[in-house]
């Protein structure tokens, strides 16, 4: 596998599938990571849904998603399950996020940060923090089945808002 | 930056807390949990077992991490277990919550509060008001705050305790804390 992108490096474009198509024909709803400039984004690469450590992974996030969104940020999902699997996973767990669909090519997004587990066929458990510029600001590979939990995704938040608002005092 | 592998409390054990066990025991396990949480549950007969076993040595503390998305009825257990506490009855309701996981609406908490010898005007009042919300979401955010990753997460001696939490598991890394 190739390393994991480190902080102070701009966050790679991409673009995903983020919901199912409602109707035949339609065109595939798609999240575009350089739309979210000016908003503070987090990259929650994860195995599979379903499984019982990203459930709770993710059914912490979901219970944080206004703390997160306090900090200016918004919260993402991403495997490389199909659309139509992350649509079902959100409905049972009745999830808000929007989770994207590293599906087809597999894995590509995964590998652009570095953290596609080849051996496996599926991401690592990964985490990236990236500011309104679109620079990395905190990113970090969890062991695989230990759920990394929210404390250094809000601590780099609040740092990024912090040097907001010294800008914004013309400091 | 370093590693969120192993993280630590960042609010001590402290006069707030609601705490089981010897003050000068040899270890400190906090549990952060959820009572409408099987997972939880699971850990409640885990813990009581443990404590049987290791007596004076264990001390054993309760903090409220209610997923409130998940679970329709966690917050509001986790507040009438706070508003048992101020009568001094904290594990009276933090115990007859995880005896009874299925049956958490507003009337069931009542009842245990009467079960427990609660006044239940002023129990229904206080759930009603909110009264103890504010310390529920303090110890909420003090758990996000130190590392807490879903619902139970223990904490032994201040360190975030990543292994399976079954009774031998969990005996073991206390015993040798």
């Amino acid at each position: 596998m190739s390393e994991i992108l480190k902080a102070g490096e701009k966050a790679p474009d991409f673009t995903l599938p983020c919901r199912a198509v409602e109707a035949a024909g339609d065109e595939e709803p798609t999240f575009l990571l350089k739309n979210m400039r000016g908003k503070n984004v987090v990259l929650a690469f994860y195995p599979a849904d379903w499984s019982a450590v990203c459930g709770d992974q993710l059914a912490l996030y979901n219970e944080l998603l206004p703390m997160f969104e306090k900090q200016n940020a918004e919260l993402f999902g991403i495997s490389v399950d199909s659309e139509f699997s992350h649509e079902a996973f959100r409905k049972d767990r009745g999830y808000k996020m929007m989770l994207l669909s590293d599906f087809e090519p597999k894995g590509e997004v995964s590998k652009k940060y570095g953290v596609y587990r080849d051996e496996d066929g599926f991401s690592e458990r990964a985490l990236f923090v990236i500011d309104k510029d679109g620079v990395i600001r905190y990113s970090y590979v969890s062991p695989i089945d230990v759920n990394p939990g929210a404390d250094q995704i809000l601590k780099t938040l609040k740092e990024i808002q912090g040097e907001e608002g010294e800008k914004e005092n013309g400091k | 930056m370093a590693n969120n592998e192993n993280p630590t409390l960042t609010v001590p054990v402290g006069a707030e807390d609601h705490i089981e066990g010897a003050e000068n025991s040899e270890v400190t396990l906090v549990e952060y949990g959820d009572y409408e949480c099987p997972y939880c549950g699971d850990a409640y007969k885990i813990v009581k077992k443990i404590q049987k076993e290791m007596g004076d040595k264990l001390r054993f503390v309760f903090r409220n991490f209610p997923l409130k998305q998940s679970h329709p009825n966690a917050e509001h257990a986790a507040e009438a277990a706070e508003i048992a506490a101020a009568d001094g009855k904290f594990w009276e309701m933090h115990d007859i919550l995880y005896e009874n996981q299925n049956a958490l609406d507003d009337e069931n908490l009542k009842t245990y509060a009467e079960e427990i010898g609660l006044d239940a005007e002023k129990f229904g009042a206080d759930l009603e008001s909110g009264k103890f919300e504010e310390k529920v979401q303090k110890d909420f955010m003090s758990g996000v705050e130190s590392g807490v990753n879903g619902t139970p997460s223990f904490f032994i001696n201040g360190v975030r305790f990543n292994g399976s939490f079954d009774y031998k598991s969990l005996l073991d890394a206390l015993e040798n804390a």
